[in-house]
């Protein structure tokens, strides 16, 4: 079975980071990605980012089905940015270089295809870090430090209890997708789209149904458990922040303030080659 | 201020949307470290009862109460769903659902969390209960990573952190083997003595609670109390069978063989049982004069299956082992062992589900191996445990017609088959109906009329009878040796002995990943090497047997399945 979305348990510097370390400094990482269009900031912290997921242990095995799935969104997004505006990085960059003879609506220009390079390097620069978020984050720490940063808890336990249930799902959702395929649904690439979202739901329908059961049941020992008593919980899993979660939120901090920099050094969020 | 630490008077409850009370007239009450069983049929009001004594009810289930439930001399309606949580503690029938926490160590952590006890205080009581129940050394697992067994440990370890004076158990026995039931038998009759808690057991599996004593039984049948007395004098009388309760296989033996049941005897331990010599022998006489059946088997082979391999990608330790296994035609086989001992896997690589490393898999001198699932379900058909898992359509009908129509077989013959499936499992005149009006028993029955629309000669059945209390157990069975009598190979999955001995002709059992054993149940339940390997109980007649000082235990053994089956069986059915 593929690992879908799941905490991944190895020994690496960024696992020792806290949960709520790692959400802020995503974030913060995230804010500087996608604030600007510098290529060559972009192309430092795509480099940066498969460094971290290098030093998180996380291999691409692990997060294969992940990968290919973002890259499947990620062409068809370019294809139709392509089909819908195929003279945007005109707009952009204020020039027009064709790069064929051909001179027509849909020709390829220099501008479009830097804007789509750019774009590329945007989710390569964002993408592993939310992966390596996900790997590396063990999802009771991460609620206790969602807590601890004045989320409630109850919000706090319910990310928790979804990640913790993930792989329970994923397992009942293949057993009952073989029990249906031996009563004929069809989920192979040889069937219509249409015919295999209607087999979809006839898998979807029991795993729905069997997953509402086991909600009520849950809620009821957790209840029964003093669940919900008190304003405030302790955690068996909370760690203290350390040096190295402090430094990192820094560092992040900084990366965020480079993105502003170049907005305003750049005189916009791009950078233009062309001018 | 008296010493009951629960107190119904009076006391009667009925739920919101349903139309008549599910508790009547219930006046009952437990004594601070009293240890009371109560046992009933489904639908009897027991899970009624839990909720009422852990403060579900009236917290979380909305409904009318009549008269007064006290725990620890408050009113429950007075009191929080909190307040009572420390006082009665309840591990749930669900082990995995009552699994909260990402690891042993938070799970049993998880009530001091709610109670804002800190970190360090918090780490040195998980250590201390774990050890209690001994699963000190599994602190850091997953809930995936241990055993049924050891979850169980978990949610008792769970409930014991928090200090409770009231231990409730709601069918402690349901997802159990039958040694690790055992165990579990054991192990709450340690901690009773260890915390000096009262002890409330609610089960319908009385053979196997009272494998340890217990102070008072209290039987519950449509909503009442039909009676609270000691075991032996319930054992004495026929209260279980008027309600549907099974009782004790030795007991029912000592009936046949003319043995009277008084509460003088003690009868609730077939240790402690005093039998006279004249009594034993009538037993002697009983086996003498039952005759024995003797069943031939069909040398037709069904399925074949040879030096099956087997694993997980993500495991590095393979899961099936040269499985060899063979079903004739005609047979009625379950498979056994404990969890994770390969059974399901083992159906599932059969139906395709998944593929075989190694070996060999033919059905009736076809190989299989070259089949689609989806072909593979036109010969063997496969009915999984939960019902829920397998419905996808509203109504009836729509429901067994919808293998038919992926099939794209013709309209008119979808109508007929499915007219022949739903008539076959009694579900005929119902064939209208949404499904989500049909009780568990009826919705298995859909799952299984599904599967024989598709014209299977064999089904296999994962644990067919899980949850069901012995009268739709009964109901369930009678069904599948309805169909067996039609000419349906019939192979169950099941860790329930009394399934696989009153049911079965033939045993496979399976144990880490390994075929241990290939015979008839009543050779099986009687070895004690098979048993310890496959985490197996012998049945408590082989102890009659050998209390009565038959030569052949194996064969009392085969001769009461023979009685059952010939006489008893039959004139129930009359």
């Amino acid at each position: 079975m593929t690992n879908l979305f799941n905490y991944i348990e190895r020994k690496s510097a960024i696992h020792n980071l806290t949960g709520a370390t790692k959400l802020i400094c995503l974030m913060l990482w995230s804010f500087a990605a996608m604030g600007t269009y510098d290529t060559r900031y972009l192309a430092v912290l795509s480099l940066l980012s498969m460094v971290l997921f290098k030093i998180g242990h996380i291999r691409i095995k692990d997060v294969s089905f992940m990968l290919g799935f973002t890259a499947v969104f990620l062409l068809l997004n370019t294809v139709l940015v392509y089909l819908f505006s195929p003279l945007h990085g005109t707009e952009i960059y204020g020039t027009t270089t064709y790069l064929t003879a051909y001179h027509g609506y849909f020709a390829p220009t220099a501008e479009q295809l830097f804007y789509h390079l750019n774009y590329w390097l945007k989710y390569l620069a964002t993408i592993p870090i939310i992966l390596l978020f996900v790997c590396t984050t063990n999802p009771s720490e991460f609620a206790a430090s969602l807590n601890r940063i004045g989320v409630s808890y109850s919000v706090a336990y319910s990310v928790a209890l979804a990640l913790r249930y993930i792989p329970d799902v994923q397992h009942q959702y293949y057993e009952i997708s073989k029990a249906s395929q031996a009563r004929g649904v069809e989920m192979s690439k040889k069937e219509s789209l249409v015919h295999r979202l209607k087999a979809a739901s006839a898998i979807l329908v029991p795993l729905i149904l069997t997953s509402m059961s086991r909600i009520e049941v849950i809620s009821n020992a957790m209840e029964l458990r003093g669940f919900g008593k008190n304003k405030k919980r302790t955690w068996y899993m909370e760690r203290p922040f350390r040096v190295w979660d402090y430094l990192c939120m820094v560092i992040c901090v900084g990366l965020l303030a480079i993105t502003l920099v170049l907005n305003h050094v750049n005189g916009g969020r791009f950078y233009n080659p062309f001018q | 201020m008296t010493d009951n630490i629960i107190e119904f008077r009076d006391f009667g409850f009925q739920y919101k949307a349903q139309q008549s009370p599910t508790l009547y007239d219930i006046n009952f009450a437990v004594k601070k470290g009293e240890k009371v069983l109560i046992a009933g049929p489904s639908g009897c009001g027991k899970s009624t009862m839990v909720h009422c004594m852990n403060g579900l009810i009236p917290f979380s289930y909305n409904g009318t109460m009549t008269g007064s439930v006290t725990i620890a001399g408050k009113e429950t309606k007075d009191a929080s769903l909190f307040e009572i949580s420390h006082t009665v503690g309840t591990v749930l029938q669900d082990s995995d659902a009552q699994f909260v926490g990402m690891t042993v160590a938070e799970d049993i952590a998880f009530a001091l969390e709610n109670d804002c006890i800190p970190q360090p205080e918090m780490k040195e009581r998980v250590k201390q209960v774990a050890k209690m129940v001994n699963i000190g050394d599994f602190l850091s697992h997953a809930p995936s990573e241990v055993s049924g067994g050891q979850k169980q440990r978990v949610s008792v370890a769970g409930v014991l952190v928090d200090d409770v004076d009231v231990l409730l158990f709601d069918e402690p026995l349901a997802n159990l083997d039958p040694a690790t039931g055992k165990q579990a038998i054991e192990l709450i009759d340690e901690m009773q003595k260890q915390t000096g808690a009262a002890v409330i057991i609610i089960e319908h599996r009385i053979e196997d609670v009272l494998h340890c004593p217990v102070d008072r039984v209290v039987l519950m049948n449509e909503g009442r109390i039909v009676v609270d007395t000691s075991s032996d004098k319930l054992l004495s009388g026929d209260y279980l069978e008027r309600c549907g309760v099974r009782e004790p296989l030795y007991v029912t033996a000592l009936r046949y063989a003319g043995v009277e049941i008084t509460p003088e005897k003690h009868p609730s331990n077939l240790e402690t049982f005093a039998l006279t010599d004249e009594e034993k022998e009538k037993v002697h006489q009983w086996f003498k004069e039952v005759p024995s059946a003797v069943q031939q088997p069909s040398a037709d082979y069904m399925l074949q299956v040879a030096g099956v391999e087997f694993g997980y990608e993500k495991m590095m330790t393979s899961v099936l082992h040269d499985i060899s296994v063979d079903v004739r035609r005609g047979e009625m086989l379950a498979i056994v062992g404990t969890n994770g001992a390969g059974k399901s896997t083992f159906s599932k690589v059969v139906c395709g589900f998944e593929e075989p490393t190694k070996g060999s898999i033919t059905f009736c001198g076809e190989v299989f191996s070259t089949y689609s699932i989806k072909e593979r379900a036109e010969h063997v058909g496969y009915v999984m445990q939960n019902p829920n898992a397998m419905i996808s359509q509203v109504m009836i009908y729509d429901e067994v017609a919808f293998g038919l129509k992926n099939r794209g077989i013709p309209q008119d013959e979808i109508d007929r088959r499915v007219e022949e499936a739903l008539r076959v499992c009694g579900l005929w005149r119902m064939r209208k109906w949404p499904i989500s009006a049909l009780s568990f028993g009826q919705k298995k029955r859909v799952t299984i009329a599904s599967i024989l629309v598709l014209g299977p000669e064999m089904i296999i059945l994962d644990e067919p009878t899980a949850g069901q209390d012995y009268k739709h157990y009964t109901d369930i069975m009678e069904f599948l040796l309805e169909l067996h009598a039609k000419g349906i190979t019939i192979v169950m999955i099941t860790h329930d002995m009394h399934l696989m001995l009153e049911y079965a002709t033939r045993a496979v059992v399976f144990s880490h990943g390994r075929v241990i054993a290939d015979d008839t149940p009543a050779h099986i339940l009687t070895n004690p090497q098979i048993i310890e390997e496959a985490s197996l109980k012998e049945t408590s007649l082989y102890h009659l047997a050998m209390k009565c000082n038959l030569k052949d235990p194996t064969a009392f053994v085969q001769r009461f399945i023979d009685y059952e089956r010939n006489t008893a069986r039959h004139d129930e059915s009359v």
